[in-house]
């Protein structure tokens, strides 16, 4: 079990954790001899807190850096003891450390009482989701072990905690440095009749039920390893709640699309007929579904997550450099990636305070505090009050996670960031001289903007320059575009082994408004486009009109293609099924192949 | 779930993000305990198979058995096995068998400057032929941005403040000081050119996990690690001359892991078979150069 240890600096952490691997003979031979040794060698008095600075530099700042792990084992489990260290410039590595716990415990000086980060600590502990909190209150001997002090201390402490929703489950006295409540009930505070510290960890619990709740697996990848002789299509993940079942149906979500679970792949276990929540696993399909990494995988008959692009969250910044409403961000929920803005402030929290404050026009770096954020991309996700693995994301700025979140309410409906960067851009459309009837008249057809699409290796390209060139021979004003040109000019400045495909698709659908503007038929074949993708250059393609095309399988779920092929076996045959709807819909005039 | 399946779970789920997400990924396996476990976990998370290159830094000083076992099992598996090696220093005879170095220079020559410079591709590559079974000079050089490493927290103080995905400027150096924040299952995938990632899907397993992964596995290790009747075994392995067994009865699996859940051996530091740590500034030193 994953505990994380908290407290403002110098409230006795380290020394609590030095105790409870001492006190329970989880150090390797000598090291607590080695550190007493060098103690006294340097003169100083010894400190349990000295066991864990293991590290020079570490020790050379006289503060805990980093989270560090220490393990050890009772009777009934094994635990990790994450150190997330005190210090105000440290946060970020108190968050590494409390996301990934089932239960914390909080530290703070009896002498000192509440501090700053006492109650950081407290707030960022239960936004980050841990639902379990002991407080310890420590350096009881140098209150007398008063049952007195410790009473005051826990009805404050508790009092601000219930303004924030957190209830702890224990408060525990205890003198770290002494050893009393450690492992042992201390004779000294003989009013104590709650557990010692080690007894508590042992009461902890542990799985949040997460199996019965609605089926949820974020799609991490999609395998098929055919170079090894395999040609199993697996989809796979980690399972962040519910079980499934063999056979069961199940729904992509932002996609739409459907199948049914033909087998549930593992290797080197027995043959599985459903996994729970927390299993890493993978499934085939029944059906060749096109699905992308980031998707969630639902149950259709469960609650649904949502599916939106915008939201309003409560987010912690720890970025160098603050969070502006003028930059994109990348997003990361669940598998999912997207390209984000920072919408708009509600309020922030006051660090030393503890009060909102309104007004901010950026997020500082350790600034909480409730935002909207919108995604240009429609994201599956669920309130984090209802699921919380699939509520909460992180930011990416430049390279580094430096924010995360967690949803609290799907704004989605209104306008889109792509609707308004539309409206801004027609409203600036600087227009020529020519009417557009005028070049219809001198072109004698109208401007189209052709994308065929399907999957890699059916023959979309060989199609479209085909196209191309029978039009033009008929005296269209024409224009196939190739992605391998768009790739190594316009967008050459998007580097590789980013994933760029809202960008590259919104530099398309710009350059067709201005070829569809300039009168011509332009074309492009693209490799498995979406609905998203289609509406999206539709969109960015207005007021001009957009022919779809797909080829072998047709992955649009809303959108219905203006034409099918299930093959190209025949080239001709096929421009002249296109060139018939062309002529159909009165862009031209007539043709001959 | 118990403890090991939620150990698997995590170290599978950061697997497949790496392979989702580096390009140029490879992992090392230095044929000891815990990176056969971490190659076991890859087949794991692919569902049979290893998609990833395996990269082993051949000092030829590696106990015999070990180099016989890789290669057997590189075969078995189909795996993309590739091993690089520090010619110069080799031939220069600049090593501390040869006698002309201390065991910590000839650790920086033999795998930490051969490891940088096969990993950036500066240096030759060999690939196994699965057909031809055996080592062919290999011609991709492209260096690798993510590296997988089997590093466990629990080994000893400075790795304990790893992160699983840890990244390292040009100079292979790393700013303990100063890490990416890693939230849930959220870690640093994002790299600006000119930095790559060390991937650390094994941070939260001890060693006693580790054994009882194989137990319940059935992971095949090389014979080093048991006791074959001279009453000595191997806890960690490494290069002949500087690696030495410690006693020990065991003989089997089950009877390292109940060797270690007696507590025998928790006052014994695992490393404590491997003579260049305890040499001055010792592993420590030998990390900041970018050993594993
Ligand atoms: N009197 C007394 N001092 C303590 C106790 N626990 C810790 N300390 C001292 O408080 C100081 C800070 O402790 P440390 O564990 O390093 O705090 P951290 O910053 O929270 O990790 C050290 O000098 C400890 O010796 C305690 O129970 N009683």
């Amino acid at each position: 079990m994953n505990i994380v240890i908290v407290g403002h600096v110098d409230h006795g952490k380290s020394t609590v954790i030095g105790r409870l691997l001492a006190d329970t003979g989880s150090l390797p031979e000598g090291r607590l001899e080695a550190v007493r040794e060098s103690c006294l060698r340097n003169s100083r008095p010894f400190e349990y807190a000295f066991l864990l600075d293991a590290l020079k530099d570490e020790q050379a700042q006289g503060i805990t850096i980093d989270t560090a792990r220490c393990f050890f084992k009772t009777a009934s489990r094994d635990y990790i003891i994450i150190d997330a260290p005190g210090h105000i410039e440290f946060l970020k590595n108190m968050i590494s450390g409390a996301s990934r716990a089932e239960a914390a415990l909080l530290v703070i000086d009896a002498n000192e009482g509440i501090r700053e980060n006492s109650k950081r600590h407290g707030h960022m502990v239960a936004m980050l989701g841990v639902r379990q909190v002991t407080v310890l209150v420590n350096k009881m001997d140098l209150v007398g072990y008063s049952e007195e002090a410790f009473e005051k201390l826990k009805a404050e402490y508790t009092a601000y905690l219930r303004q924030i929703d957190v209830e702890p489950v224990s408060f525990i006295p205890v003198s770290a440095r002494e050893g009393d409540n450690i492992a042992e009930s201390s004779e000294l505070m003989p009013w104590h009749d709650g557990p010692t510290v080690l007894g508590q960890l042992d009461l902890f619990t542990t799985g949040r039920e997460l199996h019965e709740k609605p089926f949820r697996l974020p799609v991490q990848d999609i395998y098929k390893f055919t170079s090894s002789g395999d040609d199993r299509r697996i989809v796979a993940g980690t399972i962040e709640a519910g079980t499934i079942r063999n056979g069961e149906e199940v729904l992509f979500l932002p996609s739409g699309k459907r199948s049914h679970i033909a087998s549930i792949e593992s290797f080197n276990t027995p043959r599985k007929e459903s996994v729970s929540a927390g299993e890493p696993t993978g499934f085939t399909l029944s059906t060749q579904i096109y699905i992308r990494p980031g998707e969630i995988m639902v149950r259709p008959g469960d609650p649904q997550p949502e599916v939106g692009t915008r939201f309003r969250a409560n987010i912690f910044w720890v970025g160098r450099v603050p969070m502006s409403k003028e930059k994109e961000y990348k997003l990361k929920l669940g598998t999912a990636r997207a390209t984000v803005r920072l919408a708009e402030i509600v309020n922030t929290l006051d660090a030393a305070e503890l009060n909102l404050s309104r007004g901010k026009q950026q997020l500082d770096c350790r600034d909480v505090g409730e935002c909207i954020f919108e995604t240009t991309r429609p994201i599956a996700f669920d309130l984090a009050s209802r699921n919380e693995t699939t509520g909460r994301f992180v930011i990416v700025d430049n390279y580094e996670i430096a924010g995360g979140g967690i949803v609290l309410e799907n704004l989605s409906g209104g306008e889109t960031l792509l609707e308004r960067h539309i409206r801004e851009r027609e409203r600036h459309w600087e227009t020529g001289s020519v009417p557009t009837s005028d070049r219809e008249r001198v072109n004698r057809h109208r401007s189209k903007f052709i994308v065929i699409t399907g999957p890699p290796g059916t023959g979309k390209r060989a199609l479209s320059r085909e196209l191309e060139n029978m039009l033009f021979r008929n005296g269209c004003s024409t224009y196939y575009l190739g992605m391998a040109t768009m790739e190594h000019g316009i967008d050459s400045d998007l580097r590789v082994n980013e994933k760029n495909v809202e960008e590259r698709l919104r530099r398309l659908g710009e350059l067709a408004r201005i070829m569809t503007d300039a009168g011509m038929i332009f074309i492009t074949a693209i490799d498995d486009a979406d609905d998203y993708d289609i509406a999206t250059l539709k969109l960015l393609n207005d007021p001009h009109e957009i022919l779809v095309v797909t080829v072998s399988r047709n992955d649009l779920q809303n959108a219905e293609p203006d034409l099918h092929l299930e093959e190209i076996s025949d080239l001709v045959e096929a421009i002249e099924q296109i060139a018939d709807l062309l002529t159909l819909r009165e862009i031209i005039v007539d043709y001959q192949i | 779930m118990n403890h090991l399946d939620k150990l698997e779970a995590q170290s599978v789920y950061i697997l497949r993000e790496a392979y989702r997400e580096f390009k140029n990924l490879c992992m090392l396996w230095s044929i000891g305990k815990d990176s056969t476990v971490l190659l076991w976990l890859a087949r794991k998370a692919f569902f049979g198979h290893v998609p990833i290159p395996l990269v082993h830094i051949d000092t030829h000083y590696k106990i015999p058995e070990m180099i016989t076992y890789r290669d057997r099992v590189a075969l078995e598996w189909n795996l993309n096995m590739i091993y690089g090696e520090n010619r110069a220093a080799l031939d220069g005879r600049q090593t501390f068998p040869d006698g002309n170095t201390d065991r910590l220079v000839c650790c920086r020559h033999l795998k930490s400057e051969a490891l940088k410079r096969t990993l950036s591709g500066e240096w030759p590559r060999y690939r196994m032929d699965h057909e031809l079974k055996r080592y062919v000079p290999d011609d991709k050089r492209e260096p690798f941005t993510g590296v997988i490493v089997g590093v466990r927290a629990d080994e000893e103080g400075s790795r304990s403040k790893e992160r699983y995905f840890s990244p390292r400027d040009s100079a292979n150096s790393w700013d303990v000081g100063d890490q990416p924040p890693e939230f849930w299952n959220q870690f640093k995938t994002d790299f600006a050119p000119g930095t790559h990632v060390r991937i650390h899907p094994l941070l939260d397993w001890t060693e006693l996990n580790i054994w009882e992964y194989i137990e319940r596995e059935q992971i095949p290790i090389v014979s080093l690690y048991f006791n074959q009747g001279d009453g000595t075994r191997y806890r960690s392995l490494g290069c002949a001359p500087c690696t030495n067994p410690i006693e020990s009865p065991s003989r089997t699996v089950r009877e390292i892991i109940e060797e270690l859940e007696s507590g025998l051996l928790t006052n014994v530091a695992e490393r404590s078979g491997r003579a260049q740590d305890k040499e001055d500034g010792g592993l420590e030193t030998l990390r900041r150069d970018g050993y594993m």
